[in-house]
């Protein structure tokens, strides 16, 4: 019984995920292709191994939403694998590459299979996210160059980033066809792929931006060819070549360097590196679950090194979980494992079927979408977060990103982990707090017996050093139940524990559980940010972060004066239950700050940032909002703009519901529920005629909040106003019926 | 029995700066349980020590109806031994240390090794103190040993005299018994599920033995029971501290059998570097 509900339910989501898992192909393509070719691997080993993975992973793996692939990580690994076992030939060292990938997928299994999946919890956060820059600026220093058609360019990242000029210069100094164009569409594509977020067209929006910029470098050669009808003009050096017969002539690993030390390290450094990107994107893509299910890593890591085995003896590259293609596959309607099979699949297809117009896509477009992910991972944004949160953070940064790009990814790592363990004990001003505590169990876990709450305390420092142990915990706990964190005991706590906490206060909030921190109120932190550093003992205030109010918060704070409210501007990661909203569903909520509340916190009104997508495909949003209590529960409903595409909800299992009686309402809004006959009785002829009214707000409830949404940005003052007496009319006619 | 199983309460006593606290702690312990008192100090007698600790002990203000002063030279941990078997002593009293600029107390060396070749229960205490304190919450151990059942039975005894009004059953779990992953929702459902069990299976063990005490020493003392997953002898430690508790009773050291259990850290061990209130650990005497 419950077995043919769960295949009728799998055949009935089968639809949504074959177009989630083309639309997935279409970023795959373009990024498998230029992966490759950055490592300088042959174009073909990038799709192979988004083909290999697919498969494998789609079929024993245990996450539902991930896509497997060629990751940016590995790039820089494996190009200094094939350049260094080469010794100059690139197809030999590609081949003792094969043999160093064929080793690490063993590994990655023996990982997954001794459960440790737990291995990217012992990296601070914040020296991941430096050896991730370091990654991004790799990438970036190289692709530059390719990006603006100069393929002579070479050396140390430093040397690279050094020649940037020279090439810009080059191509103003030789003005022929054939540089100019090369640079114009490495620019161009460069240009779509950062505009891409702010154009807001939805039918723009149908094709993602790589695919956009594939579309574009194609579209160029038939220009030339049937329009101008002249030789494209494109240097050989810059146009990709596929093996004739796929399949004929696979590549077979040369297991020939198998005892030399470089070999070893790449097979460690491959393992690693493919491990916590893995790890690191498994957990982000749960993040974006609007079913909020729980990956299993330990059998993801089996499936992954099992597909890297097999990758690298058809002559694919490391298989890792992506985060790019993960969302956008979610964004897309995909709801389980089949979406990463079929974007397998139609990769499969497109490299038999369009073998001709793949070799038609010129590498300055590639370039510029790899450069475009360089910059991701690198973009300064996330340099100054980390200096909001505080100043040490940003310091342990910058150390794992200099020390990697010159020493390489196992050096630059060892460096943040020490730099960070250096920092922590500064700030404690104690070497033994941390040695003597470090392996000494520290955590408390029970279930209250008369409440049935869990209590969780921690005892001395909790840091990535042991956050380990806290997670085993937190992970055995329900997340609909109630959970109290407390660290009255503890007298350190550090921000990959505050970052880690707020992950799972997040996704209790999301199944309906309650996770509360509590005991930290006399510890002293450094900034504002909720994921500073704690230490009970107070240290030197050096920066004054927050302290300084811009003129629109002066202007909130002179309204919540008026109307006699109260006025916080400080962040706060407290998202006050948002998650329950379908609106948040598949979104991340980062956090929310301006916060304004009147005494009986009826009505609060605050401005939010939150994110939808990840990484590349990732789109950061601020709005503001008003959360209005009521004092009866109301049915549940989604009230928005009736979009031309407005299919938005129906990935949520929602149907628009038109009243007979008001064709103007039913036609312009778009009003969607889980009980649609209570809504329908609920929807007075007064009520639609206030919508009709009123300008378009996006409004939600959830039992007996009320949820109300402004632009796509934050509102100024005057729409402030405006959505203020929207929520106040509206809760008047709703305290009549 | 015809008080407490504890009749003859023995404390060793140096010139320090607490042995006035150490003293009243004593006096008032050995009124509450009916005791008699031996005091013991490892060291010569000159006239001198004796008269400033006969004026210390007319000063304390509950004054016990029997009690000995002994004097005996040699190593500490010798002398109290034997002075313990020779006197048939049922309780032995310790202080605890105080890590410096730190509020975390734990057991010197020499007292670590005295709780642990002591013939008899040791009471060790962290703050004794002048005045008295009344003590209000005793947690005791009741994870599954054959030794479990006569602690709690004395410390029923104990929370009696001592007037305590809550008792607190915890039951120590290892997480190996779950032999579950909460790797993904499945996974989960079923730690859960197991969790549940092994909960209710140590429930009614607890409330098995409870029958077994006497009802009379279970008047107006509240009684809880608590499950805990987590490293033995360690979680109880961290529990007493949650909760502030006022004494901490413990099984003594069990006699392993396996090898691979002797390698790893006694089950004591976590209890005595840092101590979270006054642990009281009951020698059961059958066992030797």
């Amino acid at each position: 019984m419950g077995k043919t509900k769960t295949f009728r339910s799998f055949l009935g989501a089968l639809p949504g995920n074959i177009f989630a898992g083309f639309v997935v192909s279409l970023v795959a393509l373009p990024l498998g292709l230029g992966l490759a070719i950055a490592s300088e691997a042959p174009p073909i080993a990038g799709i192979l191994s988004a083909v290999v993975g697919g498969v494998v992973v789609a079929l024993l793996g245990g996450s539902q939403l991930t896509i497997a692939g060629p990751g940016n990580g590995l790039v820089i690994v494996l190009l200094s694998s094939i350049t260094l076992l080469g010794g100059g030939d690139l197809y030999q060292g590609y081949l003792f590459t094969l043999a160093a990938v064929v080793l690490s997928g063993i590994l990655i299994f023996l990982f997954g299979l001794f459960r440790f999946g737990a291995l990217s919890e012992f990296f601070p956060a914040s020296a991941l996210q430096g050896m991730l820059a370091a990654i991004g600026i790799g990438i970036l220093a190289k692709q530059v160059h390719v990006m603006l058609g100069v393929t002579t360019a070479g050396g140390s990242p430093f040397d690279l980033l050094a020649q940037i000029p020279d090439s810009i210069l080059y191509v103003f100094q030789n003005p022929t066809i054939e540089v100019l164009l090369a640079a114009v569409l490495g620019v161009g594509s460069f240009l779509i792929l950062i505009l891409y977020s702010r154009i807001q067209n939805p039918i723009f929006h149908l094709i993602p931006a790589p695919m956009w910029v594939v579309v574009l470098a194609i579209g160029l050669t038939y220009y030339y060819e049937f329009v101008a009808a002249v030789p494209y003009p494109m240097g050989k050096n810059l146009l990709i070549t596929l093996p004739e017969n796929l399949l004929g002539n696979l590549p077979f690993p040369d297991f020939g360097k198998l005892g030399s030390l470089e070999f070893i390290g790449i097979v460690i450094s491959l393992t690693l590196i493919s491990c916590i990107e893995s790890l690191l994107s498994i957990k982000a893509v749960d993040k974006l679950d609007p079913l909020k299910r729980r990956s299993n890593v330990n059998k993801d890591l089996r499936a992954l090194g099992i597909a890297t085995t097999i990758s690298g003896f058809v002559g694919g590259l490391n298989v890792v979980t992506v985060i790019a293609r993960s969302s956008v596959n979610v964004n897309n309607g995909g709801s389980n494992r089949s979406a990463n099979l079929f974007h397998a699949l139609f990769l499969l297809l497109f490299i038999v079927l369009f073998q001709d117009q793949i070799q038609r896509i010129a590498l300055p477009a590639l370039a510029a979408i790899l450069v475009y992910t360089g910059y991701r991972l690198a973009a300064p944004e996330n340099l100054i977060m980390l200096f909001r949160i505080g100043k040490e953070q940003g310091a342990i940064y910058i150390v794992t990103l200099g020390m990697t790009l010159a020493y390489g990814l196992i050096t630059g790592i060892t460096f943040g982990v020490l730099a960070t363990f250096i920092m922590h004990v500064l700030i404690n001003k104690s070497v033994f707090f941390f040695t003597r505590n470090w392996l000494k169990p520290n955590v408390l876990m029970f279930q209250e017996e008369d409440s049935g709450n869990y209590f969780v305390s921690v005892k001395n420092f909790c840091s990535f050093l042991n956050f380990y142990k806290l997670k085993a915990l937190l992970d055995e706990i329900p997340e609909h139940e109630h959970v109290i964190v407390d660290f009255s005991l503890c007298e350190f706590v550090d921000h990959t524990v505050m970052e880690g906490l707020s992950d799972y206060r997040r996704s209790f909030s999301s199944k309906n559980g309650v996770f509360e921190i509590i005991g930290l109120d006399v510890h002293f932190s450094d900034t504002q940010h909720p994921f500073a550093i704690r230490k009970v003992l107070p240290m030197k205030d050096f920066l004054n972060l927050g302290k300084h109010l811009t003129k629109r918060q002066k202007t909130l704070e002179i309204l919540a004066k008026k109307l006699n409210w109260s006025y916080r501007p400080e962040l706060s990661s407290e998202a006050n239950n948002l998650e329950q909203f379908e609106y948040f569903k598949s979104k991340q909520i980062n956090y929310q700050y301006n916060v304004l509340f009147d005494e009986t916190e009826q009505f609060t009104l605050f401005d939010l940032s939150y994110s939808e997508g990840a990484f590349i495909a990732k789109e950061d949003l601020k709005s503001s909002f008003l959360m209005i209590r009521l004092e009866e529960k109301v049915p549940q409903f989604i009230l928005d703009k009736e979009h031309l595409l407005a299919n938005l909800y129906e990935p949520l299992g929602y149907q628009d519901i038109d009243f007979v009686e008001a064709p103007d309402f039913s036609r312009r809004f778009f009003l969607g529920g889980k009980n649609r006959k209570e809504i329908r009785k609920w929807f007075t002829p007064e009520l639609i005629f206030f919508f009709e009214s009123h300008s378009y707000f996006h409004v939600e409830t959830n039992e007996n909040t009320l949820l109300i949404k402004g632009r796509n940005r934050l509102s100024s003052i005057d729409e402030i106003k405006k959505m203020l007496a929207f929520g106040t009319e509206l809760t008047q006619i709703l305290k009549k019926q | 029995m015809n008080s407490t199983p504890f009749n003859r309460i023995l404390i060793g006593f140096a010139f320090s700066p607490n042995l006035k606290a150490n003293v009243f702690e004593a006096m008032r312990l050995a009124e509450f349980l009916g005791a008699h008192l031996y005091f013991l100090h490892v060291g010569s007698k000159s006239p001198a020590k004796a008269k400033t600790f006969t004026e210390i002990l007319e000063e304390s203000p509950v004054q016990p109806k029997d009690f000995t002063v002994l004097w005996d030279e040699g190593t500490p941990i010798e002398v109290i031994s034997e002075q313990c078997e020779k006197n048939q002593i049922d309780l032995l009293l310790l202080g605890a240390m105080q890590r410096e600029n730190m509020v975390k107390f734990y057991m010197g060396s020499i007292a670590r090794k005295l709780t642990r070749n002591a013939p008899c229960s040791v009471l060790l205490m962290i703050k004794p103190s002048v005045v008295r304190k009344a003590s209000q919450h005793v947690v005791v151990n009741a994870f599954e040993s054959p030794g479990t059942e006569n602690t709690i039975r004395a410390a029923f005894h104990f929370a009696q005299a001592l007037s305590a009004s809550k008792l607190t059953l915890v039951e120590e779990i290892d997480r190996s018994e779950v032999a579950e992953e909460a790797d993904d929702d499945r996974g989960l459902r079923k730690v859960t599920l197991r969790k549940e069990k092994l909960k209710r299976r140590e429930l009614s063990r607890v409330r098995e033995i409870l029958t077994h005490i006497p009802d009379t020493l279970k008047e107006n003392i509240k009684i809880h029971s608590q499950s805990i997953f987590g490293t033995r002898g360690y979680s109880i430690g961290h529990y007493a501290k949650v909760v502030r508790a006022d004494l901490l009773i413990m099984n003594s050291d069990e006699k392993r059998k396996r090898f691979l259990e002797r390698i790893f850290p006694k089950d004591l061990e976590h209890i005595l570097s840092e101590l979270p209130t006054d642990v009281l650990i009951i020698k059961n005497k059958q066992n030797g």
